[in-house]
């Protein structure tokens, strides 16, 4: 039985748990690399490798105590992503012991920037994640071996026993763990032969299935610290607006308020009562009223447009081969598209909370992060407290999908909690959720081709307009020509490979607006383009989709596997009922390859029912494999629901959608009927999961409809007037 | 902050009031020895006249004014600030100043108001009675904010103009009592037809946006949404509702099988008629109960009563399925109220009458009431990921499923309500 | 004071009526397995039971419920084999992701199934559909569904 991570109020230190009753800790001490490009896997196909993204730096401990129990302290967030029964699988693998042995907790942030996002947990985690299994066991059999005066060779492992062989000897882990915790780590212990994996490779429940169905899961929101009070907040709803007057009285005069509190700053109140009901009333009667400044006039439209304008004038070279703009202006033929994605809110069913204790002392914070060591960074900046005063205890995340790799609500919320003597919940509305969310960029894109005699691709030029999000949230990653690597996944870093290719970014940041990360990165926002954009030219070419791209595959044998089979598997030759149509789409991003089929049905332009979607994976060697499948599911599902139906859209620089009412999610009547997920056996390190079927979800989705149509959908949300205008015609 | 209406503009057009008729200033309203003005009569009376709405921006200070009144072709206009402040608002005035300006349409300096102001129906009430008003209008903390400068076209612009169409159209007289029926009878003609202004938006206008005294609560369209028929037809009005549903309706904004009130009149319910006490409430009944029939076609649907449990929406239509996924959390799929009875649709004949007006206005503006119990709720469905055509599928899926309407053209009828004022 | 009775028990609470019992069974009385996810009814993550029907706490007034019968996700009882038979099925086909949704789905789930105990895909999505799933679990879900349906009967 596995119960609930908890967190230590304090940084388990290695003295601390080695004092506390003779219990082996293991603090592993693997690398930690600088910037995710040593970590990730090196793409073995595209142009250019996959360029670092973010500092990481894991960390994981592995607690055992006298009485056997075992604790492993996970350093990736668990956001529904399954990465707590993966970093448990690992470790439980090398180290011998059953999944149902273990407790697990949160861990602390480390000394390095602790990271969930990116789909780059599996991959960093892989190795050392076994190595601290397989360092413990080892030090473990050591100890055992020591005890009975015997060779450790003679010594098996299982279930968190110690056999020795030969005799029949066993001893529990716990009875040789204070012995094990004197030996020195071994650096590179041996790992066992995935062949003999009894975890890794077979489908394991996920380990935090029972409590979140029972309703024990401690989300943040959930956190209860006594003596809390809750908050709720609003901040200016256009973004550089200050405070300009509000009913302090009248807040204050609500039951169950507390305090009425400001932050200058940051131009946000918040109203604190006793629960969030009355908060809520409070801030109601409050009424803050607000200057809106400079963004005042702000629309959707300006941002689109400042966007199309990027299409000419000067851009950044960003990837370069062969001659691509002469090879276009020799050509005999070329075919051009523009692509339009819009600003888009990430939606966490969990809306945006934190509690924050901030005493003379110390300062605790209880909040779902995706970046703990932010959060730990600006608790310190503001108390002015040491680092190690501070605690940040990291809880489930009810959906991170990028939000929770932003950190301002940490700062807001310490900020408050330091006008008040009690713990301090803050509570964000639906509302203030939507309105105030920092949002997937809104990108134009423009692919022009030159095409041989039968059409296929001799050589390419993409041109790139929209922010540089790494700008604002890791400047140190930003190129020194003021290029973001992001932008390559899914664009340069294709599958494909073209004979001249150029790569041109035209930075424009929106205004009135704070972009940030959105599930699925540059992964997401480049296949739509790409993807779309392959299909237009098989259509254009007279040549089937699949058989098409399989022409620019030859030379990628994983590729091809997965769009062979998935074409295969979704009876892509076959004939289809009456009123439907098939659309396809291949990418390699996160270290994985995959290649889908939607199959839908338009019985009206603007009706679209999704019947089946078919999706072949190829992510390296599958941990878990269907933990893989669900993120397959939920990740197309998730980008179905932006493909069709979702735009962030400003009016005088406030956002217009701000609950669920306008914000359009997919709900169950609407998700494809089936979804088949097949897993491609391989032996190659793993590649990333949860971000995969998000990527894929537009593009495989925009190329069926285009097929049932006749009609490009060059435009999301896919529904969009602005594909049945004249950009959005077949072969345009 | 309950934002989620996008759009609730109050009783503009509907407000343009009168009765076609020029009479003499009521018998009751004359002078002698003033009594000492009651403040508690005034604060019923004002709920009873409804003014807070009006003279509340949304979000705003109560009677501070400043909400718009679009009326089409003739201009923005802005409900002045009634708080006793001395320069922003009435604070200045003498009370026979106020009383001339609730009861005859004319304000200090003899500009005359504009008849969104509804002073023909409120002549009704004696001089007294406005005192009563001003003195709890007196009591209210006094707001600074300035009331915007009307703009208002030609000839309207013309505050001279009003004259003339006074004449026209009013102001109205009080009555005085009809000795030939009961006490109740006359008190709810007077809550009818004075303070409540009723007739103000169940009424049809006439060209010059006089009352149509023949066809006086038989119905009407007011921005957009349908004021319903008022009078005792049994198929197009109230005639087959009881006391008790019409009485529980006036005051709680609902009744089982008639569904919720909703648009501008869960304002009237949420402010006004909530607040009058249960004989008042009956005298209203029974005055209603006396209106003449009068059959309007658009009014006359029946209701159907689905199969209930949450398992038997059908999923067969894009309609069926936007309701099972939008509205059946607060409406099940045979339209009882899940949370509360607030939540109830069935029996509302407004879902289906005048092709659905009220049903599209809803989906497209929101609503919300203020109930004993808090603000309940309707979210609106516009300005996000659903289509006009979507709504117009969600509608067209009520009608047929909860009421005998023949839904028609509703993707324009949703274009038509966001077009509203 | 207001009483309510809760998962069998009584309380009693000093709030306005106008409070949501969402709030009051989260932030008063400390039961935080049913989640706020909108606050408008519009996705199911608060769903309880008032009399054994689905409803949204978010939504529904204390002031309102009187007698009525709430219960909530903690007070499940274990002996109850309908939901036994859902919570078991969850884990049986790891629905799970976030989980965020999930008590309001079991809820949801588990009135569907005691009035319709074998239902089909059109029953499972006209009962389901109002409760929302940001992370997409709805296939596994209604497979969930049917497993429990064939394991009650
Ligand atoms: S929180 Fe109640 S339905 Fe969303
Ligand atoms: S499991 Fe995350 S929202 Fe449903």
């Amino acid at each position: 039985m596995t119960t609930p991570p908890r967190t230590p109020s304090a940084p388990p230190t290695r003295r601390h748990i080695l004092g506390a009753g003779g219990a082996l800790l293991l603090a592993t001490l693997w690398p930690t690399p600088r910037g995710r490009a040593q970590a990730a896997p090196r793409p073995q196909q595209g142009m250019l490798v996959e360029g670092a993204q973010g500092a990481f730096a894991p960390n994981a401990y592995i607690r055992i105590a006298a009485d056997n129990r075992i604790t492993l302290i996970l350093p990736n967030v668990e956001m529904g992503q399954g990465i707590y029964t993966s970093s448990v699988m690992l470790i439980a693998e090398e180290l011998g012991i059953d999944m149902a042995q273990v407790d697990i907790e949160a861990a602390p942030p480390g000394a390095g920037a602790e990271i969930t996002g990116g789909s780059t947990s599996v991959m960093t985690e892989w190795l050392p994640l076994r190595q601290a299994g397989a360092a413990a066991r080892s030090m473990l059999v050591q100890a055992a071996a020591t005890h009975w005066q015997a060779k450790p060779e003679e010594c098996s492992t299982r279930s968190a026993i110690i056999t020795h062989v030969p005799t029949g000897r066993t001893l529990p882990f716990g009875a040789v763990a204070a012995q094990a915790a004197a030996l020195p780590i071994p650096k590179n212990p041996p790992l066992k032969d995935p062949a003999t994996y009894t975890l890794l490779g077979h489908s394991q429940h996920r380990i935090d299935s029972t409590i979140k169905v029972q309703g024990r899961a401690v989300f943040g929101m959930d956190v209860q610290v006594p003596g809390q009070k809750i908050g709720t907040v609003a901040a200016c709803p256009v973004e550089g607006g200050t405070l300009a007057g509000m009913d302090r009285q009248a807040a204050l005069a609500i039951r169950g308020v507390q305090a009425v509190l400001v932050n200058e700053q940051n131009n946000t109140v918040c109203v604190v009562a006793d629960h969030y009901w009355a908060a809520r009333k409070g801030l109601r009667a409050l009424k803050p009223q607000w200057h809106n400044g400079p963004n005042a006039h702000v629309t959707t439209q300006t941002i689109y447009d400042q966007l199309h304008q990027g299409l000419s004038g000067p851009a950044i070279v960003a990837n370069t081969k062969a001659d691509a703009p002469g090879v276009i202006a020799r050509a005999h033929a070329t075919h051009t598209a523009t692509y339009q994605q819009p600003l888009l809110a990430h939606a966490p069913m969990e809306p945006i909370n934190c509690t924050a204790h901030v005493r003379p002392d110390g300062c605790d914070v209880w909040t779902g992060t995706q970046i703990a060591d932010r959060a730990l960074d600006t608790a310190a900046e503001l108390t002015g407290l040491p680092k190690d005063k501070i605690a940040i205890h990291c809880q489930y995340i009810g959906g991170g999908f990028g939000r929770r790799l932003e950190h301002e609500y940490v700062t807001q919320c310490v900020q408050f909690a330091r006008q008040v003597p009690y713990p301090l919940k803050i509570i964000w509305s639906r509302e203030e959720d939507l309105t105030r969310d920092r949002y997937r960029p809104a990108y134009v894109d423009q692919m022009t081709a030159a095409l041989d005699d039968k059409g296929y691709i001799t050589a390419l030029t993409h041109r790139i307009v929209g922010p540089a999000v790494v700008a604002r949230w890791d400047p140190a990653e930003l190129t020194k020509d003021g290029y973001d690597e992001d932008l390559s996944v899914a664009t340069v870093i294709t599958p494909y490979s073209y004979p001249a290719y150029r790569l041109e970014f035209a930075r424009r940041e929106a205004p009135g607006i704070t972009t940030a990360w959105w599930r699925g990165v540059g992964g997401t926002r480049g296949l739509f383009v790409v993807e779309g954009f392959i299909d237009e030219l098989a259509h254009r070419a007279g040549v089937d989709p699949v058989a098409y791209r399989r022409a620019m595959l030859a030379h990628n044998p994983r590729a091809l596997a997965v769009l062979d089979k998935v074409a295969q598997a979704a009876g892509w030759n076959t004939p289809l009922p009456p009123g439907r149509a098939r659309g396809v789409a291949v990418q390699f991003a996160f270290g994985s390859y995959m290649a889908s089929i939607a199959e839908v049905e338009m019985p009206e332009p603007d009706n679209v029912i999704i019947h089946r979607v078919t999706a072949v994976v190829d992510c390296g060697r599958v941990l878990n494999p269907d933990q893989v499948i669900s993120q397959i599911e939920g990740g197309l599902i998730f980008g179905f629901s932006a493909a069709l139906y979702n735009e962030i859209t400003l009016e005088g620089g406030r956002v217009q959608q701000n609950n669920f009412n306008t914000w359009r999610i997919m709900r169950m009547n609407e998700a494809p009927r089936k979804i088949d997920v097949l897993l491609m056996p391989s032996a190659e390190d793993p590649g990333g999961i949860g971000e995969v079927g998000t990527a894929a979800a537009a593009p495989v989705l925009a190329n069926a409809m285009a097929a049932a149509q006749g009609r490009r959908f060059r435009t999301l949300p896919l529904l969009s007037p602005r594909n049945n205008a004249a950009d959005g015609k077949e072969h345009g | 902050m309950h934002g989620i209406s996008k759009n609730r503009i109050p009783t503009l057009f509907g407000l343009l009031a009168g009765v076609a008729f020029l009479s003499t200033l009521p018998a009751h309203a004359a002078h002698a020895a003033t009594p000492p003005a009651n403040v508690e009569n005034g604060r019923y009376l004002a709920r009873a006249a409804d003014c807070e709405v009006c003279h509340t921006e949304e979000g705003g200070t109560p009677y501070a004014g400043g909400r718009a009144f679009n009326l089409p072709g003739i201009g923005v206009m802005y409900a002045p600030n009634i708080t006793p402040d001395k320069t922003a608002g009435i604070g200045a005035w003498t009370d026979q100043q106020f009383v001339d300006a609730v009861r005859k349409g004319i304000s200090p300096g003899w500009k005359h108001l504009y008849p969104a102001m509804p002073y023909p129906a409120y002549a009704r009430m004696s001089d007294a009675q406005v005192r009563d008003i001003r003195a709890y209008l007196a009591t209210l903390p006094p707001s600074s904010k300035k009331t915007p400068e009307n703009s208002v076209k030609f000839p309207f612009s013309i505050r001279s103009f009003m004259v003339f169409w006074n004449i026209l159209n009013g102001p109205a007289s009080s009555y005085p009592d009809d000795p030939g029926k009961s006490a109740e009878w006359n008190r709810g003609r007077y809550l009818v037809e004075g303070p409540g202004h009723c007739g103000d938006c169940h009424t049809p206008r006439t060209l010059s946006f006089g009352l149509d005294s023949s066809k006086t609560l038989g119905g009407s369209p007011v921005n957009g949404w349908r004021a319903y028929n008022l009078t005792s037809d049994k198929l197009s009005g109230l005639g087959a509702w009881s006391d008790q549903d019409l009485a529980q309706y006036l005051s709680t904004g609902h009744a089982d099988g008639h569904g919720t009130a909703s648009g501008d009149m869960a304002d009237v319910v949420g402010h006004s008629l909530r607040y009058l006490n249960a004989q008042d409430i009956h005298a209203m009944v029974v005055y209603l109960r006396s209106i003449p029939p009068l059959r309007t076609e658009a009014d006359m649907v029946e209701r159907k009563t689905p199969p209930a449990g949450d398992s038997s929406l059908p999923q067969t239509t894009r309609g069926a399925r936007l309701y099972a996924s939008a509205c059946a959390g607060c409406h099940t799929a045979d339209g009882t109220g899940r949370q509360s009875s607030f939540g109830t649709i069935t029996g509302a004949r407004s879902l289906g009458a005048d092709n659905g007006r009220n049903l599209v206005q809803v989906l497209v503006q929101g609503s919300g009431m203020q109930t004993a119990t808090g603000v309940q709720i309707m979210p609106h469905f516009t300005g996000g990921g659903l289509s006009d055509r979507d709504l117009a599928d969600i509608a067209s899926f009520v009608m047929t499923h909860f009421t005998t309407a023949t839904p028609h053209n509703m993707e324009q009828a949703v274009r038509d309500a966001k077009q509203a004022p | 004071m207001l009483s309510l009775n809760i998962n069998g028990q009584p309380h009693q609470v000093d709030v306005d009526p106008d409070t949501p019992l969402l709030w009051v069974l989260r932030d008063v009385l400390g039961m935080n397995a049913t989640k706020f996810g909108c606050g408008i009814a519009q996705c199911g993550a608060c769903t309880v039971h008032m009399d054994g029907q689905a409803v949204r706490a978010c939504n529904l007034p204390v002031g309102l419920i009187g007698e009525r019968r709430i219960s909530t996700l903690e007070g499940l009882d274990n002996t109850d084999p309908v939901a036994n038979a859902v919570q078991a099925a969850w884990v049986a086909l790891d629905v799970v992701q976030c989980g965020y949704c999930q008590p309001g789905q079991i809820m949801a789930a588990i009135a569907l199934l005691r009035s319709t105990p074998k239902p089909t895909d059109e029953q499972i999505d006209s009962a389901m559909s109002a409760n929302l799933c940001r992370c997409g679990t709805y296939m596994r879900i209604r497979a969930a569904i049917h497993h429990a349906a064939g394991a009650l009967a």
